[in-house]
Parts: C-alpha cells; structure tokens; sequence
C-alpha cells in the first residue's frame, strides 16, 4: 500500500510557537527559540494589535517550512484562524493548542478532539459537559 | 443504482470460469485480511485517543503551572525579563527528532526531544532572581516534553485516522462492488456453458432421429424393392398381372397354406 504521505526521517527539526508574550517568553527562557541568518524566527507574539493577516501568514509560513516539526498555537489565537486550523490535515508538523493564561484549556474548540467528538461517550472530555 | 452488480464483459469458456473462480477466492480472502487490519487499527486508534485525552488534561495543568513560575520569576526579576530572554534567542536548543513506528503495518511518526547545544544563560537574572528564573526554565523544559509526547500522539491519531479511512473504503468496495461483480460473471459462464452443452445435445439429439429416420426409410424402400421384384417374378411365372399377383402376395403375407409355390 502505497504511503502518499512521506513522513520525513529528520534529525533536527524545531517546534514553532505563535502564543502570547508571556508564554513565548517562558519558552524561550527554556530553549525553543530560534533565530537563522536571514533573521527569519520560528515564533511570533501575538497582542492586541497584531492583525489576522499576520497571524494567518505565520501560521501559512510554520505549516509550510519543511524543518519545524511541532506548531504550538495558543488556542484563543487558534479560535481567531479557526478556519485554517481546521482546514489543516497534514499529520506533520503537528498543530498543539495551549492554554494561555487569561484563557484556560477548552477542549470543545480543539480541533482534533472536536473531529472525534462522536467517539465519545457523554461524559468524556471533547463531549464538555463536564 | 444500476450498474452496481454488472457482470464482466469475458468470453464464457471453461479457461474463464477457472480464472473468474480463482479471482473470487483473491478476493474473498483479500477481504478477511482488510477486514482484519481495519480492526486492528481501529483498536490502536482507541487507545491512542485515550492516551490523548488525559495528555491534554495533564497538558493543561502544567501549563498552569509553568506559567505561575514566570510570573513569579517575573516578580523577582523585574519585568524586563522578557526584553532580555527575546535578545538571547539564536539557535534552538530544544529540538525534535522524528522517526517512524511501524503499528500494524501503517508507518506512524513519533517525536522526541533533544537538547542539542548549551541553553544561552548570560544575562538572564544577572541582577536578581537567578534562582526563580532557573525554575521557570525547567519548568517550561517539563512543559516541552510533555507537548512533544502530546504532538507525537496526535500525528499518530491522524494518520491512524487516514489509514483506518482508506482500509474500510477497501473493505467496503471488495464487499460490494467487486465480489458481486466475479460472482455475476462466474454464473453468467456457467449459464452459457449450459446452455451451450443443451444446444449440442439438442444437435445430437437431433441427429440421432435423423439417422434412425434415414435407416426406416431405407429399410421401407428396400423391402418395397424386393416386394415388386418378387410380384414381377410370379406374373413371369404364372402369366397373371402384376397387379392380382401383387393382390396374392399381400395375401401370402397372411399365410395362407393351400397356396404352394
């Protein structure tokens, strides 16, 4: 059976992050961030004043550079380009919500979860009637 | 729908029905095998699911906590922390490796992580707070691991997902399309073999009572022969028409004694 998907062996590959300040702070604090010499970053701050475009480019560009493997997205910014997230099907890089700190885990809007939603039993997570 | 049990356009011979029969059992077999394989994914799947579910959880309350340690290392060491921690960033020292996991026999990716080259330390909480700052990174460190293992189950999930799809439209199109289809034409052969096998017993049959015809008519004409020729005997004999001697002939039939010859 032929695998249409290639799912690359790789060695190195870097998890972006499109979040608010403070969560991109305490992952750069741990490690994550990446700068290369065109000074292209692997995450971007998203504020008050950042546009959708802006935040829809980033996401186009993480999704499509062949050497991130992990995209984490802060799920109120998810819920802004919920259309893109969902529109999203390859299975690498993976796409990861996070909480942030105003906004605590929803899994009603996870778009992976929410895919399974007829899965579950009632009391289950996606299902949120807990 | 019509068209959904066709028959293939074959020429109905004895080879064709062999090849037909042999395609059938490919295909049946195919189907247990698929079947099976379906199941079995779907099993992974379930379990997979699982996993995620209560890693999203357990996501969700390390984040909680991670976060708590950058507000405090915040407090501490003054606000400009993250003026300090955005003009350190070069090269990633946490990075993912990616390989392949081969689960009933669909290549699923798994992630791990890796520190790679030595965290950039200088100037962050030179001044103050050195010590909170170390606690938020490695609780954010904790966060990231537990992330990867999160990506690395969802790709799986998804993949899974695809492959489950794709094997179940298999199964379905062996079961209703192409079964029906050889078993149509396996009895769409047969009946023509039989139907072939009447006709040429027909012929046969026919033939036959030709032939026998064929026989009675000559046996009828060679007795009518050798009845005028022994008419045309007497009447040379005896002097008398053919006629009256075909008349006494007719009679000798019923054997009558005081006529001697």
């Amino acid at each position: 059976m032929a695998n249409r998907v290639q799912i690359p062996t790789r060695n190195s590959a870097l998890i972006a992050m499109i979040a608010d300040e403070d969560t991109v702070t305490g992952f750069l604090l741990a490690g994550v961030g990446n700068v290369d010499l065109r000074r292209k970053t692997n995450y971007l701050i998203v504020d008050s004043k950042t546009t959708m475009k802006q935040i829809e480019d980033a996401f186009r560009e993480f999704t499509t550079r062949e050497d991130i493997a992990v995209v984490l997205i802060s799920q109120y910014v998810a819920n802004m380009i919920r259309f893109l997230v969902d529109g999203y099907n390859k299975p690498i890089p993976a796409i990861l919500e996070i909480p942030s700190k105003d906004h605590p885990y929803d899994p009603t809007h996870d778009s992976v979860l929410s895919r399974v939603k007829y899965l579950f039993s009632a009391e289950s997570v996606a299902s949120g009637r807990r | 729908m019509s068209g959904q049990s066709q028959r293939l356009n074959v020429v109905p011979t004895v080879t064709m029905l062999g090849v037909m029969k042999a395609r059938l059992v490919g295909a049946t077999r195919g189907h247990a095998l698929l079947k099976k394989k379906s199941d079995a994914l779907t099993v992974q799947f379930r379990q997979i699911l699982k996993k995620i579910v209560s890693a999203k959880e357990s996501m969700g309350q390390i984040m909680k906590t991670s976060s708590f340690s950058l507000t405090e290392a915040k407090y501490v060491a003054g606000d400009n922390i993250k003026h300090v921690v955005l003009e350190n960033v070069q090269s990633a020292s946490l990075k993912v490796r990616s390989r392949q996991e081969n689960v009933a026999g669909v290549k699923l990716p798994k992630f791990e992580y890796f520190t790679e080259g030595e965290t950039k330390n200088d100037l962050t909480g030179l001044a103050r707070g050195g010590q909170q700052v170390q606690a938020c990174r490695a609780a954010y460190v904790k966060a990231i691991e537990v992330l990867v293992e999160l990506a690395s189950l969802q790709t799986s999930f998804l993949t899974l997902d695809e492959a489950i799809k794709t094997t179940n439209r298999r199964v379905n199109a062996l079961e209703s399309v192409v079964k029906p289809r050889l078993e149509n034409t396996i009895s769409y052969i047969k009946g023509e073999l039989d139907e072939l096998e009447r006709e040429d017993f027909f012929r046969l049959k026919k033939i036959q009572g030709f032939k026998k015809r064929e026989i009675e008519r000559q046996q009828a004409a060679a007795k009518k022969y050798a009845e005028e020729k022994f008419a045309e005997k007497i009447s040379l004999e005896r002097g008398i028409s053919v006629n009256s001697a075909h008349n006494m002939l007719s009679a000798t039939m019923q054997k009558d004694e005081d006529i001697i010859f």
